[in-house]
């Protein structure tokens, strides 16, 4: 059959020295003219070249009308850069991506909504917006309107809505785009589970009427239940393509999911400067296992690899934690008298900590990891979610929940002594009898 | 390096489109400069009879300067509509005084003038206008032009949400935010019309060549607008430089000082700035004052340079937007 979507070789790369200082300004320019003489000296004697990143490489594949595709992969694997040059946001590198018919792409939910408007003048705007003609959105007002479950509050403007209405109501209008191809980012990891449903449903009615669906996905379930494909991509490039219950079992069994440990084998991609590179960073349990689960009363490792490129620096690896809340919630640094203040030869290492149990909280950390000189301060990577791993408690009564269940708010919670004294009777009197104690 | 084309990294992306908002039947003036028509391997898919034979649409690395794809505009010109709209509704909301504010802001400045300029300085010695009115004349379209100048040249920044999230022909956003500022510059003209007729000056048939002014103001703002938001999605310096710029402006484009009381060499200098020229020429449609002809014809060969310029640039720097916005 022939297909709707052809994708030949495409590839995107980033200059990543470019997107760091994305808001240059003139200022930076002439400071750079400035500089520009010495940095070619320095570029002379061996130094650093620009670095370049390709998000996207070599990524090939066809799909056919009434095709449901899911696209998985961890995070950074290239998916959001994929679904960008097929909506045609961002331009690819090389390669070449050939549309057999309109594309529809919902990279976000409520796009171009305006606060101060009616919920009846956002679906116009958005409509057109997503690119539907306004006699198409006129057609389809009432459907929209009866899809979004908010007729009551139609002609109130959006900033006074709830969150939920105003996710209902920005779904709707996308969920009524009828393109051929409909590119879908995760945006079904919003609202209730109900209304989740229902997207879901609306999709698969697009995707049976005919018309093809690219999906991008974390939720497995999701993609498994409405996509018969499935593309895993692996740092930018296509590691398998296939039937979508395949390649979801293969990926979910080759560790290629799980956060406990990131590997940087690719040394142009990784972290790092001339001084330091990382290789890899990993969670191990109790055990020493890698794992991204571990036990709230058992010690957890974390241990950063990592290659001295240059001699003579000073090194300080370090270790930012994160809970779910993006509260920062404590910083590592390497005390280790072994190594510090003094100058690490050229060679890899492999730096621990150990974070004794009884010490976190219950729920996911996001780990950064970074390697500093400290006088003067240099900061030669920092990895901002290298890692993440689940702190789970089994509720056994010896934690430091006691026999407590419920919710337990803090960023830590370590099991500390406690001590009770106790004097018998009721009167006041006996407290200082028992202060002699 | 497999599979990769050689020499393709020097070259820098290109998108060759064809409208896609439009429905396939449309069989666009494509011109697929390397496209290959897709093998079809008998028969058409189930459910879709309708899918072209040709991509409606190739995505390719491309060139560095492309021209403008009027195909691409006119298929998006809803969108366009309903920015503008956009716009216009959100402007004045939760402002006490509305649309007023379009017509006030000339009028305040028109009354710290009159008594700045029009009494202590004795500009207007030799002309039977009056200089509240002279000055209205000339600050009318000055606002309107400084105000649009202002909002387009940050609309791309500020509507970097759709623009990382959907595609359109980018140009449209400052295009749109131009457009929105003719209703600002209608209200206050009207007054100013209405003041023309309370100080009893009579239209002539000068007054033919004000939509034509119109024109040339709004065009000179679009260019301006459109190449500042394209240099403030990677400078945001332009958020800082252009109030001063515009300030600037202000003094040498002949709102509150007529080019007429300059030295000769500084008249022969202002034929570079368009807008001077073009408050002159308003002047002289109202008022029934003989235009400076020459000067218009400048104005409208430089505006015309500006607008082809700046369409250029903003295509050149566009396709980066949604990677540095």
């Amino acid at each position: 059959m022939r297909p709707v979507i052809r994708v030949s070789n495409l590839g995107k790369q980033y200059d990543i020295g470019v997107r760091q200082e994305a808001y240059a300004t003139l200022r930076d320019r002439f400071v750079e003219a400035a500089r520009a003489p010495f940095r070619r000296l320095r570029r002379g004697a061996g130094g650093r070249v620009p670095r370049h990143v390709w998000a996207v490489e070599d990524v090939s594949f066809e799909v056919e009308p009434g095709d449901a595709v899911g696209i998985i992969g961890r995070n950074g694997a290239g998916k959001s850069t994929l679904l960008k040059m097929l909506s045609r946001i961002t331009e690819p590198t090389r390669g070449r991506i050939e549309l057999y018919g309109r594309v529809g792409s919902l990279l976000e939910v409520g796009t171009g909504f305006h606060p101060e408007l009616s919920g009846r003048e956002n679906i116009y705007l958005n409509g057109a917006i997503l690119g539907m003609a306004r006699t198409e959105i006129k057609r389809k007002f009432d459907e929209i309107v009866a899809f979004s479950e908010v007729e009551d509050f139609l002609d109130t403007p959006v900033k006074h809505y709830s969150s939920g209405m105003y996710l209902r109501l920005a779904f709707a209008v996308a969920a009524h785009l009828e393109p051929d191809v409909l590119v879908v980012d995760e945006v079904l990891a919003v609202g209730d589970a109900r209304f989740q449903r229902k997207c879901l449903n609306k999709m698969q009615e697009v995707g049976s009427r005919g018309r093809a669906v690219l999906f991008v996905s974390h939720d497995m379930t999701a993609v498994t239940r409405l996509c018969r494909r499935a593309i895993l991509l692996h740092e930018g490039k296509v590691l398998s393509d296939g039937p979508a219950h395949q390649v979801v079992s293969a990926y979910l069994n080759s560790g290629l999911n799980t956060t406990a440990a990131r590997e940087w084998p690719d040394a142009s991609r990784a972290p790092g400067d001339e001084v330091v590179r990382l290789c890899a960073v990993r969670v191990r349990d109790g055990d020493g296992a890698v794992s991204d689960a571990v036990d709230i009363r058992r010690p957890v490792e974390i241990e950063m690899e990592y290659e001295v490129l240059r001699p003579e620096a000073t090194l300080v690896p370090n270790f930012h934690f994160y809970n779910e809340e993006g509260i920062h919630a404590f910083v590592l640094l390497d005390t280790d008298l072994q190594w510090r203040n003094r100058p690490r030869p050229v060679g890899r290492y492999i730096s621990t900590t150990h974070i004794p149990g009884n010490l976190l909280s219950e729920g996911t950390l996001i780990v950064g990891a970074a390697i500093s000189t400290m006088e003067p301060v240099v900061v030669h990577f920092y990895e901002r979610d290298a890692v993440a791993f689940h702190v789970v408690d089994s509720l056994d009564g010896d934690s430091a929940r006691g026999g407590y269940a419920g919710p337990m708010p803090g960023v830590v919670r370590p099991l500390l002594p406690w001590r009770t004294s106790f004097s018998p009777g009721l009167g006041g009197d006996d407290l200082s009898a028992e202060g002699g104690m | 390096m497999a599979g990769r084309r050689p020499a393709a990294s020097a070259r820098l992306p290109r998108v060759i489109d064809i409208p896609a908002s439009k429905r396939p039947s449309v069989p666009s003036e494509a011109e697929p400069t390397t496209s290959v028509a897709p093998n079809d391997e008998n028969g058409t898919p189930p459910n879709l009879s309708s899918l072209p034979d040709e991509p409606l649409t190739v995505i390719e690395p491309s060139r560095t300067w492309a021209p403008l794809k009027w195909s691409d505009l006119w298929a998006y010109r809803e969108l366009l509509f309903f920015l503008v709209w956009r716009d216009i509704k959100v402007r004045y909301k939760q402002t006490a005084l509305g649309a007023a504010w379009a017509v006030l802001q000339p009028v305040f400045m028109t009354l710290i003038f009159t008594l700045l300029f029009g009494r202590l300085a004795g500009l207007n010695k030799g002309s039977d206008i009056p200089y509240p009115l002279f000055a209205l004349a000339g600050l009318v379209p000055w606002t309107s032009f400084a105000n649009v100048v202002s909002t387009s040249s940050n609309s791309v920044v500020n509507n970097a949400s759709l623009i990382t999230k959907v595609y359109f022909p980018r140009i449209i956003v400052p295009t749109a935010a131009v457009a929105a500022g003719s209703v600002d510059f209608g209200l206050a003209f009207a007054v100013l019309i209405g003041l023309v007729f309370y100080y009893g000056v009579m239209p002539t048939a000068a007054a033919a060549m004000l939509p034509v002014l119109a024109v040339m103001t709004f065009l000179f703002a679009l260019g301006i607008g459109t190449w500042l938001s394209a240099l403030n999605v990677k400078y945001r310096d332009v958020r800082f430089v252009l109030p001063f710029i515009i300030q600037l402006g202000l003094f040498v484009s002949s709102v509150i000082i007529p080019s007429s009381a300059l030295p000769g060499a500084w008249r022969r200098v202002l034929i570079l700035n368009p807008m001077s020229a073009i408050v002159e020429g308003y002047r002289s449609a109202l008022f029934g004052q003989p235009f400076d002809w020459p000067a218009l014809a400048a104005a409208a060969v430089i505006i015309s340079g500006m607008l082809v310029y700046s369409v250029y640039f903003f295509r050149r720097v566009e396709k980066g937007f949604a990677d540095i916005i």
